[in-house]
């Protein structure tokens, strides 16, 4: 029976080349986009180079406060860090890293511009960089204040020149010269908590927790005395717990600490700051209260059902001429014993025949789009693959085109009258 | 074998009723040859489809092989033709898209009968009408003639005890009108197939047992 569908199926795909060329184009290139678009989030959701452990860490991104006139809104203080993310029971390390700040440096009189990293020693524990040379750095030496450096393979190409060793050489930046500690291989700009081209202690900022910097205003020199308690700064931070079934717990415990925050000023009178799984994090860009997921899933939502209704309706249009096309065969096939349910089947397996061919040439499209966009190298260090589940996913689009394209003409064939069928 | 009691047939629009059958009855024996004439339009081809299960009366009762025909689903409906009754039709009907085998299993497919065992029953039917060395050609590939074959070979290929024809000879010359009209006679004389057969030709008409005649959808004679 279904040898006898495929036979028709394809026979049907010959009969009308150009219906035939829409109908998988439309299928082949709406999967190919929807499988580019899923390897794409997918290598932002899923572990990726150098954050190989998201299953156990959650993300904090900063930090809010708001009042009826007033609201502000940052990243957190090193004393934020040390007095509630430090202090908490479920983490067992804490990875904190200042936002990139871009700076030059000069080499042989030409300009390279550079981003750079305040990241602190736990940040080379919790992330798992590829060190091609050298080794980072450790606790004494960011507490010594050293000026050392893990840069970026990028970095040490443009800086130092091909194939060449350079831990232990000095690179300058921000006026001040740095000793590379260690080279490690290009973090993709998905990634964009954690790349950057240069990473450097922390505490060369002459800011740590212990030694405030002096600021001209009286307030911000009292924040960091510890007068008034400050909780905004420069700095984001990673929570790792100690296997996966223990975030859930941390997330509870970082709720409970900021349960118990007090504003830092009397304008303010609510504090908003959440650990969040990553995609949560990766989309809670600014406003606390009214987080960006919400919006981004919907607008991904949206666009992933039009890409599939849209070419959908254009299928069951074409179809439906197809099929009346076929009124003599269907009311042969009545005649002949088959039942409307029957040839409702028929039809769906046929279309998802169809779809399938066409899923197909789009996981093919979808695979030139991939290689043309990694190739291009579209965006710095971000290399797409298709990935079992993307093909998983792309073939239960497939059949979920089949199917919705193929119910609505499958079930208006069958009600044809036989009678009217054979006359037509 | 099939009993058609006062028949009615109505074809209604939104401004005018047309009635193609007046009140039929025929009792039709098993093994009998019966062919249906009478001018265009007169209802004959309403009246085959009626006993065929391809379209419904407005008013009347019919029984085929002892079996009442009343308010079956399209399921029973669909079994009930698929055992039964066998189609022959003036333009063949064939599927341009399958070969001639395929289309001469189609009725197998309906009776989950596998594919080795439909392949030989469709092979046989399409030896007894002379075709066993077209298997792999497409109906577009054969002359009408040919295609006609084909037709009966896919009506007889599940063995039912009654074929309709409607005009199957309609379409072709008289000499291949003649052949079409011998294997018809034969699988009657040979088979004990029940055929009831609508023609215009009355020297078809004459060769077979019966002759039934309609006029504006009454029968006549």
């Amino acid at each position: 029976m279904l040898k006898n569908y495929f036979k028709i199926a394809i026979a049907i795909l010959k009969r009308r080349k150009f219906f035939t060329f829409v109908s998988l184009f439309g299928i082949s290139f709406t999967l190919a986009t929807l499988l580019v678009l899923t390897a794409f989030i997918e290598k932002i959701v899923n572990d990726d180079y150098p954050d190989r452990k998201r299953a156990r860490s959650l993300y904090l991104t900063g930090i809010e406060e708001n009042g009826p006139q007033a609201m502000s809104s940052s990243a957190f203080s090193l004393d934020y860090i040390q007095r509630y993310l430090k202090t908490m029971k479920t983490p067992v390390d804490v990875a904190f890293y200042s936002a990139r700040a871009g700076t030059n440096t000069y080499h042989a009189g030409k300009k390279i511009g550079i981003s750079l990293r305040y990241v602190n020693a736990s940040y080379w524990d919790v992330l798992e960089f590829e060190f091609l040379e050298g080794k980072p750095f450790d606790v004494q030496q960011v507490r010594n204040r050293e000026k050392v450096t893990v840069i970026t393979e990028d970095l040490r190409r443009q800086y130092f020149g091909e194939d060449v060793q350079v831990v232990g050489k000095f690179i300058e930046a921000d006026n001040q010269q740095f000793r590379v500690s260690g080279v490690v291989k290009n973090v993709p700009g998905t990634t964009y908590f954690f790349n950057a081209d240069m990473y450097v202690p922390y505490s060369v900022t002459g800011v740590t927790i212990e030694t405030p910097p002096t600021y001209h205003d009286e307030y911000s020199t009292a924040m960091f005395k510890g007068k008034v308690q400050s909780y905004q700064g420069e700095y984001s931070a990673v929570l790792l717990a100690a296997d996966a079934g223990s975030v859930a717990a941390m997330q509870t415990e970082y709720k409970n600490v900021v349960a118990r925050l007090k504003p830092s000023d009397k304008m303010f009178d609510k504090v908003l700051s959440y650990a969040d799984y990553y995609p949560d994090a990766y989309l809670r860009t600014g406003n606390m209260s009214k987080p960006l997921k919400r919006w981004v899933y919907s607008v991904i939502g949206g666009f992933v059902f039009l890409l599939i209704f849209l070419p959908s309706v254009n299928l069951v249009n074409i179809n439906l001429t197809r099929i009346m096309e076929r009124s003599s065969e269907i009311a042969v096939r009545k005649a002949f014993g088959a039942s409307s349910n029957t040839l409702v089947y028929q039809f769906i397996v046929e279309n998802i025949i169809l779809t399938l061919l066409g899923g197909i040439a789009g996981i093919l499209l979808a695979m030139v789009m991939l290689y043309i966009f990694n190739d291009a190298a579209i965006l710095p260090h971000v290399t797409l693959h298709l990935n079992p589940v993307v093909l998983v996913i792309g073939l239960i689009t497939c059949l979920v085109f089949g199917l919705v394209s193929g119910v609505y003409p499958a079930w208006r064939m069958s009600r044809l009258a036989i009678v009217k069928a054979l006359k037509a | 074998m099939i009993k058609l009691h006062n028949i009615e047939k109505v074809y209604r629009t939104d401004t005018i009723e047309t009635l193609a059958l007046n009140g039929i009855s025929l009792d039709i024996e098993k093994g009998e040859f019966l062919s249906v004439m009478g001018p265009s339009g007169c209802g004959k081809s309403t009246l085959l489809n009626i006993m065929g299960l391809l379209d419904e009366p407005s008013s009347g009762a019919i029984t085929i092989a002892g079996e009442k025909i009343d308010r079956m689903s399209d399921q029973q409906l669909a079994h009930f033709r698929n055992k039964r009754l066998g189609f022959i039709f003036q333009s063949y009907h064939l599927i341009n898209d399958l070969h001639v085998l395929d289309n001469v299993e189609l009725p197998l497919l309906y009776r989950k009968v596998n594919a080795k065992e439909r392949r030989r029953l469709a092979t046989q039917a399409l030896e007894k009408v002379g075709l066993s060395n077209r298997l792999k050609h497409f109906p577009t590939q054969l002359s009408g003639g040919q295609k006609q074959r084909v037709a009966i070979a896919r009506a007889i290929v599940g063995e039912p005890e009654i074929i309709l024809a409607d005009e199957p000879t309609g379409n072709l010359d008289s000499a291949m009108g003649n052949e079409i009209m011998d294997i018809l006679l034969q699988l009657n004389s040979r088979d004990k197939t029940t055929i009831v057969m609508v023609t215009h030709d009355e020297v078809m008409a004459k060769k077979t047992h019966r002759l039934v005649r309609l006029f504006d959808g009454t029968q006549v004679q």
